[in-house]
């Protein structure tokens, strides 16, 4: 009975197996055949070719290794934008398309409608080459709020130029700490003799109140960079100094967030319609308003339905942002599924650690929003 | 006596099982390559996906250019006929891959002959097929007539997985110029891009160069800068460990090459067959048995003249009267002031 269970099991791992032993032994007599070796020790040689934009220090002397980090970085800020951007949106657009009043619930239902049905290659191309055309030079650009520029040579704006930024960030990091004591205080209070702390506003004043401070006592100070036009040649010019954001990530993340927020929008919208209607009158019953009904009643029970598909959402955002290459963003795919492939030769090296990489990738985002799914979901008592 | 006998005849044994042995080898040396190109019918052949001049397809998906030229040769002198060729428009990214997984025979796609390619990835360059070197565009308007105008933060777009990216950093970081790369996986995205103002400068080989601004919006608001910054020989490649094929293909472009040296055309290798020179009369397959040791009939350099014509006519179809480079350049013949300069083919 038992063994009859195991066979079966046993005879597919052994076709698995037996399937990827091919393909090794396959791979491996090829290559020997055409004289090509294998080994990832390619990975700390100079990989000597620069890269456009990247989060870490990196030139052409440094390894391939680091040019692997450099684009997992890009690929990673590219994501982490995205999602953050495409929940803000999809979160709107969501609510919007069950708005009571007319135009703004038919305006959401297009703006759904319209931009998940074309492709996103097409959008990513569209705000790279259609808007990015219309963007004025760096010469005749007119200045936003003072002393941004958005140009076809990318987006430019002040930087701030911190002293003793390190206190600051220790100072943001001890009102973090601070802020959880005081909500698991106002816990215990409120369960214990039913008092209600002003948890939101006590948090507000120490986050910003902490950090002034060390202006005052830490020595930290704080100036800005303002970007100023610089001429190359006749009819040549770029903005230097402050802070520049290339147009390629610009409509990456555009193109990348309005995309995945239409989708996030229909997991926010099937959510709230997901709670049964008595809870939404029972609310009202009691005397609370719409907005009151939304963020007490509604949203959390709504959150355990969202939240699966919302998962799905977000990796797709993450794998899809390999589509990168196509602008010449530099990301995972374009500089080390691209250059450094190219450069070495070491196609199956190089794909495979970018496979295992997407895989990490979409596993913890997978892993995180499941951890969060858990402890947001209703325990049954 | 019977003892010489006895000798001769072992003698006489031991050179007939040499001679079998090397009729054995010279059946062996029918290349995998060949025979299955044979079978299908075709040569699988990797271009580029638009550069004209070099490989590029009209609207009706007929392709054209030097690099074409190579791989009509290979067909001509294998299958008999120049038109049996399946192209496979490879970005500057796959070409390598395709080639070493198969998919292709032939890669034809102006590529940079470079000791790691040679070395290290599986790859064989048989030859040259064009001269090079990588250049700079610019607007016209920008006022630069000099790469040496070139200040900090100028930006350049070009593509990935070529030489051009390595060697734009040997060159801006000598000078000590700060730069902005941007890289394209194809051609045409880079056009495009620098057409729209994103980046000041265009680098890539100056053949490239010179063939992409016919696709400019305005050609003539643009010029390629004088200097080259790197030698970049182009040429076909092949499979590593098919000595055969590889013989074929280098001795396909030498015989397009060596038949504008003795002056043989498509239109007069007929007549010539009656030359009274051996090397012409050997190019044209009416004396001597050249194809025999690639397992090919003797006519094969005589329909690649025919069919495709001569390296000197290829150039001027594709390259001259196009208007991209009307100047040979380096691409001239030894004779006349060049470097195409191939071995005898006797």
């Amino acid at each position: 009975m038992k063994l009859k269970k195991i066979l079966p099991q046993l005879a597919t791992l052994f076709v698995v197996i037996l399937i990827f032993g091919f393909f090794t032994m396959n791979a491996q007599l090829n290559m020997e055949n055409r004289g090509i070796d294998f080994g990832y020790g390619f990975l700390t040689q100079e990989s000597s070719f620069d890269v456009q934009f990247s989060l870490i220090e990196y030139s052409g002397s440094d390894s391939y290794g680091r040019a692997y980090l450099v684009g997992l970085l890009n690929t990673l800020l590219v994501s982490v934008l995205g999602i953050i951007i495409c929940t803000i949106i999809g979160v709107i657009i969501g609510i919007a398309r069950l708005s009571p009043n007319y135009l703004i619930r038919t305006t959401a239902a297009w703006y759904v409608e319209f931009f998940r049905n074309i492709p996103l290659l097409l959008q990513i191309f569209f705000w790279y080459y259609a808007a990015l055309r219309a963007l004025p030079l760096p010469q005749d650009a007119e200045a936003i709020f003072g002393s941004s520029y958005l140009t076809i040579k990318g987006f430019y704006t002040p930087s701030l130029i911190w002293k003793n930024l390190d206190i600051f960030i220790y100072s943001v990091i001890a009102a973090i700490i601070a802020i959880i004591f005081v909500r698991i205080h106002a816990k215990r209070l409120r369960e214990n003799e039913g008092k209600h702390l002003p948890v939101l506003n006590i948090s507000i004043a120490i986050l910003f109140i902490l950090p002034i401070l060390t202006f005052f006592f830490g020595g930290v100070n704080v100036g800005y960079e303002t970007p100023e036009l610089k001429q190359l040649a006749k009819t040549s010019f770029k903005f230097e100094g402050g802070l520049s954001i290339p147009p390629e990530l610009l409509s990456l993340v555009i193109a990348l967030s309005l995309y995945t927020a239409t989708f996030v929008a229909e997991c926010v919208r099937a959510g709230i319609q997901g709670v049964s209607k008595g809870q939404r009158e029972a609310a009202a019953s009691i005397g609370l308003n719409r907005k009151q009904v939304l963020n007490l009643i509604i949203m959390p029970q709504a959150l355990r339905i969202i939240i699966p598909p919302t998962t799905n959402q977000y990796l797709n955002l993450t794998k899809n942002s390999s589509l990168a290459a196509a602008i010449a963003y530099p990301d995972l795919v374009l500089v080390f599924a691209g250059t450094a492939l190219m450069q070495t030769g070491k196609a199956i090296e190089i794909v495979s650690i970018t496979m295992l990489t997407y895989l990490t990738l979409s596993l913890s985002i997978s892993f995180f929003m499941n951890w969060y799914n858990a402890k947001i979901a209703i325990v049954e008592k | 006596m019977f003892k010489y006998l006895k000798q001769l005849t072992s003698l006489v044994a031991m050179v007939a099982v040499l001679f079998t042995f090397t009729t054995e080898t010279m059946a062996a040396k029918k290349s995998k390559t060949l025979k299955n190109t044979q079978k299908k019918g075709f040569v699988r052949c990797g271009v580029s996906q638009g550069l004209p001049g070099f490989s590029n397809a009209d609207a009706a998906g007929n392709w054209t250019g030097v690099d074409v030229d190579v791989c009509r040769a290979v067909a001509a002198a294998v299958l008999g006929d120049a038109s049996k060729v399946k192209y496979t428009p490879l970005s500057a990214k796959e070409r390598f891959t395709a080639l070493t997984s198969g998919e292709i025979d032939i890669l034809s796609r102006n590529t940079t002959w470079t000791l790691s390619r040679d070395a290290d990835i599986g790859l064989t360059f048989v030859g040259v097929n064009f001269y090079d070197g990588q250049g700079f565009m610019v607007r016209k308007s920008s006022g630069i007539t000099s790469t040496s105008q070139f200040k900090n933060g100028i930006s350049a777009c070009t593509n990935i997985g070529t030489t051009t990216e390595l060697n734009m950093r040997d060159f801006f970081n000598s000078r000590g110029i700060s730069y902005e790369p941007v890289a394209f996986e194809k051609a045409d995205e880079v056009v495009a891009a620098y057409d729209a103002g994103r980046c000041d400068t265009y680098t890539t080989d100056k053949s490239g160069l010179a063939a992409q601004r016919t696709k400019m919006s305005n050609p003539d608001e643009h010029i390629v800068l004088p200097e080259t910054i790197s030698k970049e020989p182009l040429g076909p490649v092949v499979r590593q460990g098919d000595s055969v094929w590889e013989d074929i293909v280098r001795w396909s472009l030498n015989t397009m090459i060596e038949a504008e040296e003795y002056g043989i055309t498509s239109g007069n290798a007929d007549m010539m067959k009656t030359s009274d020179n051996p090397a012409i009369k050997r190019l044209v397959g009416s004396e001597g048995e050249l194809g025999a040791a690639f397992g090919l009939d003797n006519d094969w350099s005589y329909r690649i003249i025919t069919q495709v014509g001569n390296y000197g006519e290829s150039y001027k179809r594709n390259i001259a009267d196009t208007g991209i480079l009307p100047d040979r350049g380096p691409n001239e013949l030894w004779t006349k002031g060049g470097i195409l300069y191939v071995p005898p083919a006797r």
